[in-house]
């Protein structure tokens, strides 16, 4: 048991990470072990070792010490290390010196309730650093009081014994850094075993099961936890390895569930049975890895290391390898360090548990994140950094200065949980980084790809890439039950025309002629890698709903052995997860094939918007942007056709037909009842028409520049442009350049109805709706005709985008808002976004539609679409950058066998005209242990949910009421998970599931954004520009818009990115430099006492008040450090589908009230929790759900 | 009888004027057993070159009921410097520029033979003139390439300082921006929907200048000019440019249906244009339309080409689901552009009908041209609509503007109506009488657009009572003042002052009946018998016609397709009775009773019998309708010309008998507005049925046998010939006065 929800825990990291999968395990075990972890802390010494690695360990360290955190402070960190030691020591080292630390440690923090219980068991808080690496571990846990603590305090708690541990102590649970030690010592595995861990998660085939031994080796002693790995590291190979097993057929599977469970609970129960890591439960999850082999061989590494006494030497290296987080593979094979190392290096190990946790501090230097994470257990992680000397390194990284500060800090006060004990988004991404440094394959069932932050390689072998599809979980509950017990959302985000990186194939085209795809008789599935062949080859049976289907005889072909077709490597249906297919007429609107798309550019040119110059600024970029319409072979020149419009209160078309020697205008004043007045010439092909289409776009800004025509309308604007596409009868894009609220009598015209009194009452819902329901029915008349519409919006005041949005957001376009545009300063974001825009591949009048196999259904759905019935997503367009939330209900049962599997099938009409089918498969396992659900889960697809989910609610429900409703099923998931997951431990102690830890700061991220929790200073318009722009993000995007990437530039290599900090003001350096992106925006914060050279090389000035905060573009320096810089925003910017405007942020300075808008950990301006106190908030929650 | 012949010419000569009676009979009782009522035809602007416009204003009776002008029928005291009007015998003080008035030195406004005169108004601004185009552009490429150099050959007719404008209308009507550079405008509207003048100002964005418009054209605004209409001399060449840039309508027509033609919100914006702009100046929209509307109000058939466009069957079952709507909107439009002294012209040339019946009130209340063609790419519609800018020997255009006509009577006889290009301006009066006919119940009219041809008539009532004799001697007086916008742009005020003998018809009906002017009668009965048959149900106006009867012009009158419509469209007969009740007596004649001139070699041309008699083998006839000019070669000429004989240096006689009625039909067609059908055939040709429809079918298929076999042509017809229609008639008229 324990190793199975260690493996969940393991498995988020670990998965991904082939090598860690061992780790994973020892993480998963850890998860486990978050039973162990409790265990671990009533253990005393034991639980320490144990418990960690389960739980993201926050558990022991939530405790009581959310509030009181800070108190732990010395104690604390020797949790941490005990914990992580514990884990490898387990027993044996924790129960001595741990024991008594943590207790102190955990008293110290005062978790709640739950501190009592560390206390206990950390009670012989070792020396002052231990114990202030205890109180971290403590404070984390204590802050965090999760349950699942995950990976991080649990564990710690447990293996608080291990100063050291920290490094090597996270290393230790997490690969269990016993394992290594024993391993090490035994088998050459050390190295190895880290290897063959990560192996595990990765490559599942072989090095499950050598893995297994690896780290099993000493597994196999401890039948039962081992035994447990191994199996499960066969599936996935990665943590999720139970998941994987119900998958395999193969008998270790189940049984390694079977026993895992038992395991658990005898290594739990019986510290001594399960590797004696039970005891170290806290550590478990080293502690389980190791097994009892393990056990006793870490037992004395990693005792030695928590004790810092013999283990020590070897654990050193560890710890410094841990530090090096890239050492960490290689380093894990070593001795013990080799354990914890994984972990760091592998991150996949430390991540998992501790990984956040432990690390704070250290870890937030990045790497050592991981290793802190076991820290972290031991709650005073933070304090850590006197824990291990490991740990200083770490920290040394990221944050500097503040951590100095912050040490003392929460030494002195208990009050505090150090924020470096509680689980680190830093960490986890790094760990998951180190840990993915293989290809993706897409071939096995249920297995979680690498986090979005990750760059990787996805090799598909039959299902869809998770850049097209990611699910929040790849462990499907059976039943409708443990679903709605678990609370964990079931959906899948869909990105159905993503652009994929230039070394990964697009998906391939196939013709199955004039009979059209290939299809289920019955549900209309299309034919997919999951479709049985039968009879010879001449039946198919649907595995959505099990029918049987003829094979048409032009598609006959013979069966090998195996049952498979022989062409089933030369068709892409039957052996990847996404393709297309060419669709026929009969897919086709009224029976006839598409005509290519149209463009039409829609420009207001009332008086703000000649005025502002985006009129001159739009037409004149026109001119060259239109030679970059989309097209599918760069060699030939677009079919897309072009129109133009522009307008205030009324609308003048464009002639623009190749024939006239000048453009002709053709005004039509009367809005109220929109036509079109030309058909003829007003969509063109640009090369036929350039001259003309160039003279108009001379004359437009010379033709306005003197109006004084103030009014504008806007619905008769799009009833223009859909008016046009009619008549033309093809489906396109409008491009509408707007730039107020249109008050000019006309259809949909709109009063101001911006009340700040409103906001934070039951009214409030009301400002997110749309005004009239003219646009609503605009809206829907759009999307018959396919007809998208891309907004730009150039407001000067409030423009009601809440209203003006809806077309947009119905039609699958998007709205881009530059509040108070100037030409200067604006022009640059404004026009790389029209680019963008304007080129990006996309597919209009589309329909998309998710099948799914028996037992659930796709019942809900998020994004830029319009629904007109309860299954159809219909998208006027849909653009590579668009996603869809589509959440699933039971409405059956689920087999394990089976798994569950989920088709998207999208019919869209190219750029070119084409009509076709994308379709993306995805099948996922199937499991009937909560545990596995847990194990197997992707918090930020959770969170790309949650948002969308909240920001939606809004619109019906008091802002207040959404924000409960998100905690109370954040609440209820995590405490599931403690309930029925993590091992029995101390109510104070807060246990996260691996997968989660990091849900709890994600989801304050989501509820102190400017939708759920507005400050004084956002307007309305804000709020809806934002809650439009959500609804369609990807995973990717609603990642880093919550949580932004913060990263210190003071020194830059070539090649690889510096590791990011944590978004809290105290990981600022006052020396140094920070680049900060959200999706939306982009920083650079300077410190007031950055060096002079580093201000010569940057801005080209020595002196810090001669920087010009007003610049939007870094000066051009030919210095490595400036172009380096330089290089990395553009690689910014490039990742993201909108422009990031640079800002540049001095400290001290009026702007860097913005800035601090976005450091999300801290108290947020506008009454946002900081993230210890909402982490305690949480743990409050869950413990009274739990009791 | 050669007296009064000669008197009536020599007053139409002079005045434009002929009276169905010359001499008038003294009491109401006996006017009305006339039958004939005493009516004339008015032509307000005949051409005169001898009359020199007067540089100044018109004396006015004082009395402000009256406001006659002086003229040569009053009696003038040269001493006290005084006038006595002789309509309401006013005196009247000549103004102190007429101080040096004496016997020998008289004004010519008193001088017998400036009955007729002419003032030129020297208050107010002159005046542009404004030309509208309403171009439909849903028509073949080869008529639209045709109508637009016709319009560009146009714009270099037009004055420099003339207005001129452009609308084009397909399924959407368009008014263009003039004299835009690098760009070309125009404000679309849908064809669909109706606009008011004041939403129609908004949406053109003409609120502004609107606001200096409303004083009216009396205050001098300097450019008079706006966006959409501007002179000739500024845009001529941006004009030209967008003329040729004109596209056929390019909404795509699919199969089976009819573009869709705007032709009523079209003309509707035409209209509220010049009513927002120039109310109350001259100005000319020339509608040149290819089609029917068949869309939006005023649509007149739908786009089905299955269901075909009304024809009068329809009409008569009352199966024209689109007639009543149609003409009520383009009724509301004539009287919208006849209220602000604005015409429309209407150029149709299609086939097929163009809903003419439904529009014609807009050129008949308008007094503006109707001209129906097959296609624009003819020379019917190319000469015709180059001779709308014919110049009279001062360059000035043979057209005038907004004209009013008023009447002024003696107090013995009074005035019901009048039947022509105008409309009622509701004036009421001393003299006008309680008795309506034709548009009355007014003493003045409104006439918008006016040309040297346009002729009304007038009919009159003697109100004097039987018991209150005129003394003898006693002459009834009418005076006929017409004020007008010249084409140069000056205000000018012609003024006709006629007056005719009583009679007593107890005594004189000698002479009563000596001075009826038959011709002018026959044309004032038949623009009643016409106005009645547009107002009412086609037999009853026969029937009342064949009560009033006038020997053989009736029978042909009976014929016409001023009053039958078998075998006309709708839009045919309203095109026929547009031109009947506005051109001159002359003209009338000949609609009616056409001339018959036959060829041969037996002498020299000579004007034949319009019978069927008259069609000989070795004949070539050459008939003239007004509407078409036919040449028809009889059975034997056509043998020889197909023998080619014409080509023979022998037989050069012959082809000059070829020859010569195609020259005289050359001047026929030079000097005819509109142009004529020119029509060449043949015996047994197809196009020969052109005159067999007219000729009194003496012989038909019925009794040609009883004839003999002499001579002449077989009509195929059931029509009673008109030695039937005589006999019948006969016995009528014996068995009504027994």
């Amino acid at each position: 048991m324990n190793v199975n929800q260690h493996t969940p825990m393991a498995s988020p990291y670990g998965q991904p990470q082939p090598g860690y999968g061992q780790p994973n395990y020892a993480p998963l075990d850890g998860g486990y072990p978050a039973s162990y972890a409790p265990y671990n802390g009533p253990a005393s010494a034991y639980q320490p070792g144990v418990p960690p690695q389960g739980k993201t360990l926050l558990p022991d360290q939530l405790l009581g010490p959310p509030t009181s955190a800070p108190p732990p402070v010395s104690a604390p960190q020797q949790y941490n290390q005990y914990s992580h030691s514990p884990a490898d020591m387990q027993n044996g080292p924790p129960p001595m010196t741990q024991a008594p630390p943590r207790p102190a440690g955990s008293q110290p923090y005062g978790l709640g309730g739950g501190q009592p219980s560390y206390p206990q068991h950390y009670a012989p808080p070792p020396t002052m650093q231990q114990v202030t690496n205890q109180m971290g571990g403590m404070q984390l846990t204590s802050g965090p009081p999760t349950p699942a603590g995950l990976g991080y305090a649990p564990p710690h708690s447990s293996q608080p014994p291990i100063s050291t541990s920290y490094q090597s102590a996270p290393q230790p649970s997490f690969t269990q850094a016993p394992p290594p030690a024993s391993s090490a010592p035994t088998q050459p595995p050390p190295p190895n075993a880290p290897a063959a861990s990560q192996q595990y998660y990765r490559g599942p085939p072989p090095p499950p099961h050598s893995i297994p031994p690896p780290s099993c080796a000493p597994a196999p002693p401890v039948s039962q936890s081992q035994q447990p790995f191994s199996t499960p590291q066969p599936h996935f190979s990665s943590a999720p390895p139970p998941v994987s097993q119900p998958g395999f057929p193969s008998g270790p599977p189940p049984p390694a569930q079977g026993s895992f469970p038992p395991q658990p609970t005898p290594s739990s129960s019986q510290p001594g049975s399960v590797p004696p890591p039970g005891p170290p439960p806290t550590s478990v999850t080293s502690g389980q890895y190791p097994t009892p082999i393990q056990h006793q061989q870490q037992p004395p590494d990693s005792q030695p290391s928590p004790y810092h006494s013999g283990p020590p030497p070897p654990r050193f290296q560890m710890p410094p390898t841990v530090n090096h987080l890239p050492p960490g593979p290689q380093s894990p094979p070593g001795p013990q360090g080799p354990l914890q190392q994984p972990p760091s290096p592998q991150t996949g190990y430390p991540p998992q548990q501790n990984g956040a946790f432990g690390q704070t501090r250290s870890p937030q230097a990045g790497y050592p994140g991981p290793y802190p994470v076991q820290p972290n257990y031991g709650a005073p992680a933070p304090a850590p950094a006197p824990a291990a000397p490991a740990q200083k390194r770490l920290d040394p990284d990221a944050i500097p200065s503040p951590q100095a500060p912050d040490m003392p800090a929460v030494q002195k006060s208990r009050h505090r949980i150090d924020p470096d004990a509680i689980p680190s988004p830093i960490q986890v991404i790094e760990d998951d980084k180190a840990k993915t440094n293989e290809p993706f394959v897409t071939g096995v069932r249920g297995q979680a790809p690498p986090l979005v932050t990750t760059s990787f390689h996805v090799r598909d072998q039959g299902n869809a890439s998770p850049r097209f599809v990611r699910c929040t979980a790849y462990n499907m509950p059976c039943t409708a039950d443990m679903a709605k017990q678990s609370q964990v959302p079931l959906a899948a985000v869909i990105k159905p025309l993503a652009t994929l990186p230039p070394d990964e194939n697009p998906p391939y085209m196939v013709d199955h002629g004039e009979g059209g795809p290939i299809r289920c008789n019955r549900c209309k599935a299309y034919m997919c890698p999951y479709m049985q062949f039968i009879e010879g080859g001449r039946r198919f049976q649907c595995s959505f709903c099990n029918c049987v289907t003829d094979v048409p005889p032009h598609y006959f072909q013979h069966l090998d052995h195996t049952g498979k077709r022989v062409d089933c490597y030369d068709r892409p249906e039957l052996s990847l997860g996404s393709y297309e297919f060419l669709a026929t007429v009969d897919y086709c609107k009224n029976n006839k094939l598409p005509q290519p798309p149209a463009f039409i550019f829609l420009i207001d040119v009332s008086y703000n918007a000649v005025k502002s110059g985006m009129v001159s600024i739009v037409c004149h970029e026109l001119k060259s942007l239109l030679d970059h319409l989309p097209r599918e072979n760069p060699e030939v020149d677009s079919v897309v056709r072009v129109g133009f419009v522009t307008y205030n209160k009324v609308l003048h078309f464009y002639n623009v037909k190749a024939s006239l020697a000048q453009p002709q205008m053709l005004v039509v004043s009367d809005v109220s009842d929109m036509f079109v007045p030309l058909l003829d010439g007003f969509l063109v092909n640009v090369n036929e028409s350039r001259q003309v289409i160039e003279s108009l776009l001379d004359q437009i800004p010379e033709m306005f520049a003197d109006t004084r025509e103030t009014e504008t309308v806007f619905g008769p604007v799009i009833q223009a442009g859909l008016e046009a596409l009619k008549a033309a009868d093809c489906a396109g894009k409008l491009f509408v350049f707007h730039t107020s609220l249109p008050i000019a009598e006309a259809p949909g015209k709109l009063k101001n109805r911006e009340d700040k009194k409103l906001i934070g009452t039951d009214k409030e819902k009301s400002l997110f709706q749309p005004q009239v329901g003219f646009y609503n029915n605009l809206a829907k008349e759009c999307v018959a005709q396919g007809c998208c519409v891309d907004l730009f919006l150039f407001p000067n005041q409030y423009v009601d985008v809440a209203t003006l949005g809806v077309v947009p957001v119905s039609t699958g376009g998007s709205v881009y808002k530059y509040t108070y545009f100037q030409a200067q300063t604006d022009q640059e974001r404004f026009l790389n976004d029209l680019r963008r825009d304007l080129q990006k591949h996309v597919g209009f009048d589309a329909v998309m539609r998710v099948r799914t196999s028996t037992g659930i259904r796709a019942t809900d759905f998020f994004g830029s679409f319009y629904m007109s019935n309860t299954t159809d997503v219909e998208l006027a367009g849909l653009d590579c950058d668009k996603a869809i939330t589509v959440e699933f209900k039971h409405d059956d049962k689920l087999s394990e066998e089976t798994g569950a599997l989920m088709q998207c099938a999208v019919l869209y009409t190219s750029c070119s005209g084409q009509r076709r089918l994308r379709i993306h498969n995805m099948a996922v396992n199937c499991c009937s242990q909560l545990a596995d659900l847990y194990r197997n889960c992707e918090t930020d697809t959770i969170i790309n949910y949650f948002s969308k989910y909240a920001f939606r609610g809004v619109l019906s429900n008091p802002t207040k009421a959404v924000r409960d409703t998100l905690v109370n099923q954040c609440a209820q998931i995590l405490a599931c998970y403690r309930k029925n997951c993590a091992s029995p431990s101390s109510a104070g102690q807060l246990i996260l599931p691996e997968c989660m830890k990091l849900l709890p700061v994600y989801l304050n991220c989501v509820l102190k954004s400017d939708v759920l929790l507005p400050g004084a200073d956002v307007s309305l318009d804000d709020r809806a520009y934002l809650k439009q722009l959500i609804s369609c993000m990807d995973v990717a995007d609603t990642h880093v818009f919550f949580y932004p990437r913060l990263l210190p530039v003071m020194k830059l290599e070539s090649g690889s990115l510096p590791v990011a900090v944590r978004n809290s003001e105290e990981r600022l350096s006052k020396g140094g430099v920070y680049l900060m992106e959200t999706g939306l925006h982009l920083f650079l914060w300077v410190g007031a006492s950055v060096q002079q050279e580093l201000l010569l090389n940057l801005f080209g000035t020595p002196s810090f008040s001669q920087i010009d905060s007003s610049m939007i573009n870094l000066p051009v320096l030919d210095n490595p450090f400036s172009q380096r810089l330089r290089e990395i925003i553009d690689s910014f910017r490039a990742q993201r589908s909108r422009y990031m405007k640079l800002v540049v942020v001095k400290q001290e300075d009026r702007t860097e009230l913005i800035f601090r808008h976005f450091l999300v950990e801290d108290k947020s301006a506008s009454g946002g929790a900081s993230y210890v106190d909402f982490l305690c908030h949480m743990h409050k929650e869950i413990r009274q759900l739990l009791s | 009888m050669a007296t009064f012949s000669e008197y009536i010419a020599q007053n139409e000569e002079r005045d434009g004027v002929r009276f169905s009676w010359n001499v008038w009979p003294s009491s109401r009782l006996e006017a009305t057993r006339m039958v004939v009522p005493v009516a004339s035809l008015l032509t307000p602007l005949k051409e005169r070159t001898d009359l020199p416009p007067i540089q100044y204003e018109p004396v006015l009776c004082s009395r402000a009921t009256c406001r006659a002008v002086l003229n040569p029928l009053c009696q003038v005291d040269y001493r006290a410097k005084l006038w006595a009007c002789n309509f309401c015998y006013q005196r009247n003080q000549f103004p102190p520029s007429y101080a040096g008035i004496s016997e020998v030195n008289q004004p010519a406004e008193l001088l017998p033979h400036f009955s007729t005169i002419e003032y030129v108004v020297q208050r107010g601004p002159q005046m542009p003139l404004v030309f509208l185009y309403l171009v439909d552009t849903c028509m073949e490429d080869e008529d639209l390439q045709a109508l637009k150099e016709s319009l560009q050959m146009s714009l270099s007719l037009l004055p420099p300082t003339a207005l001129v404008g452009l609308i084009t209308f397909g399924r959407m009507v368009q008014v263009h921006e003039l004299g835009c550079e690098g760009i070309s405008k125009s404000y679309v509207f849908r064809g669909t929907k109706d606009l008011n003048a004041k939403q129609l100002q908004e949406m053109l964005g003409l609120t502004k200048s609107s606001g200096a418009q409303g004083r009216g054209p009396q205050t001098p605004q300097q450019p008079l000019s706006n966006r959409f209409l501007q002179p000739v001399q500024k845009i001529d060449m941006n004009l030209t440019d967008l003329l040729s840039e004109l596209q056929r309508d390019p909404w795509p027509v699919t199969q089976g249906k009819r573009p869709l033609r705007s032709l009523g919100v079209a003309m509707s914006i035409a209209v509220g244009l010049l009513e927002c702009t120039f109310s109350n100046t001259g100005a000319r929209i020339m509608t040149f339309i290819g089609g029917p509307a068949t869309q939006g109000p005023g649509m007149v058939v739908g786009d089905e080409l299955k269901t075909p466009i009304r024809s009068w069957h329809d009409i008569e079952k009352d199966n024209a689901k689109f007639m009543k709507k149609a003409t009520k909107h383009f009724e509301a439009l004539a009287n919208r552009a006849s209220t602000n002294g604005h015409i429309i012209d209407i150029y149709a040339c299609a086939l097929d009908q163009t809903g003419l019946l439904e529009m014609k009130c807009c050129p008949n209340y308008t007094g503006g041209y109707m001209v129906m063609a097959d296609s624009f790419n003819t020379s019917l519609f190319k000469q015709t609509f180059q001779r709308v800018f014919t110049k009279d020997v001062q360059g000035s255009f043979k057209m005038a503007f907004a004209a009013t006509l008023e009447v002024k009577t003696s107090r013995e006889i009074k005035v019901c109506g009048a039947i022509g290009p105008c409309v009622s301006l509701s004036t009421k009066g001393p003299c006008v009488s309680e008795n309506e006919i034709g548009t009355g119940g007014t003493c003045q009219w409104k006439i918008c657009g006016l040309d040297p041809s346009t002729t009304l008539a007038l009919y009159f009532e003697v109100v004097n009572q039987h018991n209150a004799p005129i003394p003898q001697g006693g002459r009834g007086a009418i005076q006929f003042v017409t004020q007008y916008q010249h084409s140069s742009g000056q205000r000018r005020i012609r003024v006709t002052t006629t007056a005719r003998n009583w009679a007593d018809a107890q005594t004189q009906i000698q002479t009563i009946a000596a001075s009826f002017d038959q011709e002018a009668a026959a044309i004032l009965m038949a623009r009643l018998a016409v106005y009645r048959a547009e107002t009412e149900e086609g037999p009853d106006v026969l029937r009342w016609l064949d009560r009033q009867l006038i020997r053989l012009f009736m029978f042909h009158l009976r014929r016409s397709p001023f009053l039958q419509v078998f075998n006309n469209s709708p839009d045919e007969s309203s095109y026929y009775r547009h031109h009947f009740n506005r051109q001159d007596l002359t003209q009338a004649l000949i609609m009616i009773q056409p001339v018959l001139y036959a060829y041969s070699f037996n002498g020299p041309p000579e004007p034949v019998l319009l019978d069927s008699s008259s069609i000989l083998p070795d004949r070539i006839l050459l008939m003239d309708t007004f509407f078409q000019i036919v040449i028809y070669h009889g059975e034997t000429v056509a043998q020889w010309r197909k023998a080619g004989y014409q080509d023979m240096p022998e037989y050069e006689n012959f082809k000059h008998l070829l020859q010569a009625p195609v020259d005289d039909a050359q001047e026929l067609l030079h000097t005819r507005f509109p142009m004529p059908r020119y029509i060449d055939t043949e015996h047994g040709g197809s196009q020969a049925r052109f005159l067999l429809s007219k000729v009194n079918p003496s012989q038909t298929h019925n009794n040609m046998y009883a004839w003999g076999q002499e001579s002449g042509a077989p009509i195929l017809t059931d029509d009673v010939s008109l030695q039937v229609f005589m006999d019948h008639l006969k016995k009528l008229a014996v068995s009504s006065a027994a």
